[in-house]
């Protein structure tokens, strides 16, 4: 042993020493800085771009923004406000064009006193949805209603509503939300009457004539129990041939004879008093509620065996994809008295929904058959391996898993479709964003503004379709079946 | 059903058109062809007793009468003289102009906002969202109303350019004007003019423009001939020339040639009196329809691009890298011909969407097919049948031929499977 070893003393860590603080470059903000934001000389530069776009977008439109007036009554009144208290030359949003011009954006020119049947519309839609949309989560079902009742009651009332009305709307809606504690499905038979009780409330006239479209497929059924021991064949077509004799010849005379014996009716609005945002909505929803059936059913054709069901289909898709929205609109509003018996008119806010709905229906078309296509051979082989008809195979099998797989593709059918609602400006109705505008600033005070009435109808068309969209990834996570 | 152990002995019953789906589908589609025989009989029976009713028919005779009315911006010569016929040309021409230059700008903003919003710095990446998601959620007339507005309020009128301190300035080096009624913009002058090669019917075509377009086919055709070359020496001897210079030369140099023979220039707009002259006014209409167009396509675009990015997994850049391609090679030879599969066919229907789209143009009175044919000429002539009947069919032509020009080109970059 050398004398150098004895004198070593051992050393022996027996506290462990706190762990240091990382450099100020590798923690907190400024690390997140470095890495999203100045990562490299690229970077640095598209960030100082980014900071120069936002910094202009800030300070040009800032005290536009901040020196917003919400209380005038003319847009000369705005300006001496903004200048009053801003000092002269100082630029300002006039919001109270909205505020003074709210109803109108909101309902058109529907009769003011009338105001309660499209708010109460809108709110009985949600009950109609309900069943449809949030089948799943109670608790959202729950909210959902409950907000739904609060607020269309409240609106009814302050918008003065009658009490009967207002007794049938709570009975309505409580009953909803009732039933959908126990028996959810059972909402659906309200969400078939309401199209129905939708078109009524919003136009108005005699409630006979609703009732008696509905005669029709129940005179179908009543058929098609009587004839079924027959033949189930026979029964079919029957059932399918009564509703529309009915339609066509009878239901007409029997809603005249029953309103002349028993009054049912309610102030009757006509189309040309339709406006802003109920128009939209309108024919938004009506157009949405029929383009996707219609689109299934085209699709099914175009993947048809039969030659000639899916020649039809094809011409029909593509010939509707390739006109614009705005040809057929014209079409609706111009050619449609050509292709009718003469004689024939039909209202226009009925023919553009019409037009709206094939037109959607073509491209929902096209979306679905992406998602019939993307569904393995194996499902269609494992169905007729089970011996389902065609039919059933569809319904059971093939339809769920390929809706699912299009629901992205859909839902931007619909927001696209809502948006083209716009464009029935072109053939004479009140759209909220021009025809309303024009005729917002057609009148003295309000002459000359412009930014205000399109910022606020796009906004509103914003959070819509925001809100679908969102709604349609929602739908897509709740409905994600494989890897989990 | 094809069950070879019956033989079909069965002697045909008329039930069995129904319950056998031998004769099921027949059946069906015999009632399908009635029923739609029927509704086309309806429809023309309908038809003919109204235009009856009204004392009209059914002819495009006045698509030769006088037109009558004017059109702002004409790409060929046109007064108010000429027929219905030419109106619509016109319209037609306007239609395709704005199309195109929608088209090629919307590419390029959807491909540089696409790329964006996949970018790892966090600002640009929120910004182009905030992009795609407002301008995908809210209508388009809007951004064109919008747009215009912006043209129509904001931008001076031309005299504002004039005077000693005028209070307004031109852009882009003196060489734009953007005023509330035109944006002014350089047009091509040339010192040797080779003259005009005339196709009839008062149009006509530069020489010059023939020969830049023979000239670029050429190079084109020849870069193609390069490249094979030089695909023919590396399959002999493993190592491929260097190309790069030689292509670029063929694309280039003659085009370069050309604008030093012909003395090509820009003429910039000089303010002449109250309006600018020299240049080109180009209407507000076609600028703001442009420009929001451009702008709502580019974010359907961007939306695709980025899925079409997304699209090719990472091990496929990995296993580039493995295999030692540089980043350059990787992104040419194996992200980009995967990404343009998932991308090309729906932007196709974004090229589709952005045409049928230009016929917005009336809100902003840019007098395309829609404002031609199917607004003045119909309001007119009072023949909304044949009016509309034309300009569906030509809208129907322009979009089976654009989807039928990009299928090919789809069917080019698309996966060959065996």
């Amino acid at each position: 042993m050398s004398e150098t070893h004895a004198q070593t003393v051992p050393f022996v860590r027996d506290t462990m020493l706190p762990p240091a603080d990382p450099p100020v470059r590798e923690a907190g903000a400024v690390r997140w800085l470095r890495e999203n934001l100045f990562s490299g000389p690229l970077n640095t530069i598209l960030t100082l771009l980014g900071g120069l776009i936002v910094w202009f977008l800030v300070s040009h439109f800032w005290d536009w923004f901040a020196h917003s007036v919400w209380n005038a009554n003319s847009l000369a009144e705005c300006r001496q406000i903004i200048a009053e208290t801003w000092g002269e030359g100082a630029r300002g949003a006039c919001w109270a064009v909205i505020r003074e011009r709210w109803n109108q954006y909101v309902y058109g020119f529907y009769p003011v006193e009338l105001y309660w049947r499209p708010t109460m519309t809108f709110g009985l839609l949600f009950v109609a949805l309900a069943p449809v949309l949030f089948s799943e989560s109670v608790w959202i079902r729950r909210v959902v209603l409950v907000i739904t009742t609060v607020l269309t009651l409240w609106l009814m009332v302050a918008l003065g509503a009658p009490a009967a009305w207002l007794v049938f709307a709570a009975v309505v809606l409580v009953g909803a939300i009732l039933i959908s504690e126990r028996h959810p499905a059972w909402l659906l038979v309200f969400s078939i009457l309401y199209p129905l009780l939708g078109v009524w409330l919003l136009w108005g006239g005699s409630a006979w004539g609703p009732i008696m479209v509905l005669v029709g497929p129940v005179l179908g059924w009543i058929a098609w129990r009587l004839l079924g021991r027959v033949s189930s064949l026979i029964a079919t077509i029957v059932a399918l041939i009564v509703p529309l004799v009915w339609w066509i010849v009878f239901a007409g005379d029997a809603a005249r004879d029953a309103e002349s014996l028993v009054s049912l009716a309610i102030p009757a609005v006509d189309s040309d008093r339709f406006g802003g945002f109920l128009l939209s909505i309108t024919i938004g929803v009506a157009g949405i509620a029929m383009s996707l059936p219609l689109g299934i059913v085209l699709a099914l054709a175009r993947r048809s065996d039969m030659f000639l069901v899916k020649t039809l289909a094809v011409i029909f898709i593509e010939f509707i994809r390739g006109v614009p929205l705005i040809a057929l609109l014209f079409v609706a509003s111009l050619l449609l008295n050509y292709f009718l018996p003469p004689g024939t008119t039909f209202d226009i806010i009925l023919r553009v929904i019409i037009m709206v709905t094939l037109f959607s229906a073509a491209y929902m078309a096209e979306v679905i058959r992406g998602g019939l296509a993307a569904l393995p051979r194996g499902q269609y082989e494992a169905a007729d391996a089970l011996g389902l008809d065609y039919w059933k195979a569809q319904r059971l099998i093939v339809l769920p898993q390929a809706l699912k797989i299009s629901i992205p593709g859909i839902v931007s059918t619909f927001i696209g479709m809502f948006k083209d609602t716009t464009l029935v400006t072109f053939v004479g109705l009140y759209d909220p964003l021009k025809s309303m505008s024009d005729a917002v600033r057609a009148s003295t005070s309000w002459k000359g503004i412009y930014w205000e009435p399109y910022i606020f109808v796009g906004f509103i068309f914003f959070l819509i379709c925001f809100c679908m969209s969102r709604y349609s990834m929602y739908l897509e996570r709740r409905l994600h079946r494989d890897h989990r | 059903m094809t069950d070879l152990s019956v033989p079909a002995t069965t002697p045909f019953r008329p039930s069995m058109l129904i319950y056998d789906r031998r004769y099921r589908s027949m059946t069906f589609q015999v009632i399908v062809f009635i029923l739609v025989m029927a509704l086309a009989w309806w429809l023309v029976n309908n038809t003919i007793r109204n235009l009856a009713a009204l004392g009209k028919d059914f002819n495009f005779g006045f698509l030769w009468q006088r037109a009558g009315y004017d059109i702002p911006q004409t790409p060929i010569p046109y007064t108010s003289n000429d027929t219905h016929l030419r109106a619509a040309a016109v319209g037609l021409l306007n239609t395709l102009i704005v199309s195109i230059l929608g088209c090629i700008a919307a590419t390029v903003v959807g491909i540089i906002a696409g790329v964006a919003r996949l970018s790892k710095n966090w600002l640009i990446a929120r910004l182009m969202t905030v992009y795609v998601e407002a301008f995908r959620n809210v209508p388009l007339l809007l951004w064109i109303l919008i747009v215009f507005a912006i043209f129509t309020e904001v931008m001076p009128p031309p005299n504002a350019f004039r005077g000693e301190n005028p209070t307004a300035s031109m852009i882009l080096f003196d060489n734009v004007a953007l005023t509330n009624r035109y944006t002014a913009i350089p047009t091509l002058g040339m010192t040797n003019d080779p003259g005009s090669l005339d196709l009839g019917a008062r149009i006509t075509i530069s020489w010059a423009t023939l020969a830049f377009a023979v000239v670029l086919v050429a190079g084109w055709i020849a870069r193609r001939m390069i490249g094979a070359w030089a695909q023919q020496i590396q399959d002999r001897t493993g190592s491929r020339p260097t190309t790069w210079w030689m292509s670029l030369g063929v694309m280039t140099v003659p085009s370069l040639l050309l604008i030093w023979y012909f003395g090509l220039h820009l003429i910039p707009p000089t303010l002449k009196g109250f309006n600018f002259t020299g240049g080109l006014n180009v209407q507000n209409g076609l600028v703001a329809l442009w420009l929001a167009l451009t702008l709502y396509t580019g974010a359907f675009i961007a939306e695709i691009v980025r899925a079409g990015i997304l699209a090719v997994s990472r091990g496929q850049s990995e296993a580039a890298f493995a295999l030692g391609l540089r980043p350059g090679r990787t992104m040419n030879l194996v992200i980009l011909p995967q990404a343009l599969r998932v991308i090309i066919p729906p932007l196709i229907s974004q090229y589709l969407n952005l045409t049928k789209n230009s016929s917005l143009a009336i809100a902003v009175g840019y007098m395309d097919i829609k404002g031609t044919l199917g607004g003045t000429t119909l309001n007119q002539t009072g023949r909304e049948l044949e009016a509309i009947v034309l300009m569906m069919g030509v809208y129907l032509v322009l979009s089976l031929s654009i989807s039928a020009g990009m299928n090919l080109f789809n069917a080019r970059v698309k996966l060959k499977e065996r």
